[in-house]
């Protein structure tokens, strides 16, 4: 069962108001992305209210959500780690990098740990690249990365 | 260098409304309402000043194109930044958030807008956040809402995310993607400024672009002209990445040498040689090292073979394996392409593999020409510049290194033992 909590319906009521009424589903992408913080990811069921809400079909909730690559269809972990490996990363030994994140959190680029703390996704360009190598935990941007700011900002997650 | 859009951009609390104010910030808008809409508008058109996304439009010819007598018109201001190299939208909106709400309020009103989206990347959140603060503050100060300072305009403000999508950053797939849709580029025409956000007329500005309207509105078009070059004028962020000392986002007159702006971030890495740069971001050509004095203005970047696109100036010295910088780039575009036109969504993908089998060294001069057949069989062949974009860094990597490609070849390394 998928429900919004108290606090998402809030933000709900906010995320409607920036839009003219009979263009509610502008709202789609907003509710696809309370969800998944609401929850971590975006489940059928959530799909389902979606469309309930905003008057489309769950197939089509399912549609968009799958084209943006920040929603996630399954559960991922507590962290989401983005490293970009693009252009300005990669000039800069982006790839060394991430090769030592991913052995040491134990975890294919792509996967989740085992004890779902950690995702970690190849990224393509966070625009940071003036201060590259970049990567973005959740919602915070890390730049000019070493292994021992890594090793620092890693540990510091609880 | 004349300092507009970073004038005050390490100021503390600059990103509060008290300190921006303090600064002379919203100036602008008792300027403006001073003078009527359509002053404002040719004021702009008459500065010179272009799109800094990409494609370099001038700006008040964009907004003259608005279908007459159709209301309501939005405004949708693009905070997208995605193109790879590209950092200088971010530090904006990090740092001075009021300055694209002055100049949002200041275009929306000079094309009779009444409402404006901010549409930023999915990865933007904080400072979408930050943004959403500032909002709050204009609103209470009476800058935005109904009525503004007694002017009788009314503008409403929004901030919107994307979720992960480069092509978002397009308009027409940047209106879709708002409007809720898969952000999948529009066939043109209509273009925007007659059909645009909800089928309304809509004007689509970068950020860096509407940054620099409240500078024009008060010191006047003739100042701003007065800077650059005659077509290029005023001044570009450019975001230096790559190879050198110090890597930064910095304001430049346009038409300043790259040589120059090089030496701002002090010089190339280590004292390397410089092998190759790219000028406008990931979606043009490279250049080579007897390019490295040209003037940095949209007009000479053409000249030399390559655009000044979003103004990122990726530098690669002597070190760099260009087959491998350019798969890197060639990986971007397969990942972004959204698959809507054959060419772009087969193609990206065939640019990549073939890349891989030239680096594995498993290719021929077959291999680069099967590329560069590949490369004219998706430019200009889709519905937008996507894969235009994708086949840049390829074709100008063959033209200026194929010694680089050869190197690789079958029969090179088995020679070389």
């Amino acid at each position: 069962m998928f429900a919004f909590t108290k606090e998402s319906e809030k933000k709900i009521e906010t995320i409607l108001a920036k839009y003219p009424e009979e263009r509610k589903m502008s709202a789609l992408l907003p509710f696809l992305t309370l969800t998944q913080r609401q929850e971590g990811w975006v489940s059928p069921e959530a799909m389902v209210e979606i469309g309930k809400r905003l008057d489309v079909s769950p197939a089509y909730v399912q549609s968009v959500c799958s084209f943006y690559t920040m929603y996630f269809q399954y559960p991922a972990g507590k962290y989401i780690i983005r490293f970009c490996h693009n252009i300005s990363c990669y000039l800069n030994g982006s790839d060394s990098l991430l090769d030592y994140l991913s052995e040491k959190l134990n975890v294919e680029v792509g996967g989740t740990t085992e004890d779902k703390k950690f995702t970690l996704i190849k990224e393509e360009c966070l625009a940071e690249c003036s201060a590259a190598p970049v990567m973005r935990v959740n919602d915070d941007y890390h730049v000019n990365l070493t292994k021992e700011s890594i090793d620092k900002i890693i540990d510091s997650l609880k | 260098m004349t300092k507009i859009l970073f004038k005050d951009i390490d100021v503390e609390g600059l990103t509060t409304l008290k300190v921006y104010q303090k600064l002379g910030g919203y100036s602008s808008l008792k300027k403006a309402f001073s003078m009527k809409p359509e002053e404002v508008l040719n004021e702009v058109k008459n500065s010179g000043l272009r799109g800094r996304g990409g494609a370099g439009f001038p700006t008040g010819l964009k907004w003259s194109f608005l279908a007459k007598d159709s209301f309501p018109r939005y405004f949708a201001c693009n905070a997208d930044e995605s193109e790879p190299g590209t950092c200088k939208d971010r530090i904006l909106l990090e740092k001075n958030p009021h300055l694209l709400i002055e100049g949002l309020i200041v275009s929306s009103y000079a094309c009779l807008i009444e409402t404006g989206y901010i549409y930023f990347r999915g990865e933007f959140q904080d400072v979408a956040d930050l943004m959403d603060e500032a909002i709050a503050e204009a609103y209470k100060k009476g800058y935005l809402g109904k009525n503004i300072m007694g002017s009788g305009f009314n503008f409403d403000l929004y901030t919107h995310l994307g979720a992960g999508a480069y092509i978002c950053g397009e308009e027409s797939a940047l209106l879709n993607s708002l409007t809720g849709m898969r952000g999948e580029p529009r066939s043109k025409p209509p273009f925007p400024a007659v059909q645009g956000l909800y089928d309304k007329p809509t004007v689509i500005n970068n950020v860096e672009t509407v940054c620099a309207v409240p500078w024009i509105v008060n010191e006047g078009s003739e100042a701003y002209k007065s800077i650059g070059t005659e077509k290029s004028t005023g001044t570009k962020l450019v975001s230096v990445s790559g190879h050198v000392n110090k890597p930064a986002n910095v304001e430049i007159d346009l038409g300043t040498p790259v040589s120059k702006i090089i030496e701002m971030c002090g010089g190339m890495r280590d004292g390397n040689k410089l092998k190759a740069f790219i000028p406008g971001g990931s979606s043009v050509p490279m250049l080579g090292i007897e390019h490295i004095d040209v003037p940095y203005d949209y007009e000479s970047l053409k000249e030399a073979g390559s655009m000044l696109g979003s103004g990122a100036l990726i530098v690669m010295d002597e070190t760099t394996n260009i087959v491998e910088a350019t798969m890197r780039l060639a990986y971007f575009y397969m990942h972004e392409s959204c698959g809507k036109c054959t060419p772009c969504r087969e193609g990206t993908r065939w640019l990549y593999q073939m890349l891989g089998e030239v680096l594995n060294r498993r290719g021929s001069p077959e291999t680069v020409k099967t590329l560069q057949d590949a490369c004219d069989n998706m430019a200009m062949k889709t519905f937008c510049p996507l894969a235009d974009a994708a086949v840049a860094p390829v074709v100008s990597s063959i033209e200026l290194f194929p010694e680089d490609y050869e190197s690789f070849f079958a029969e090179a390394s088995a020679t070389a033992g």
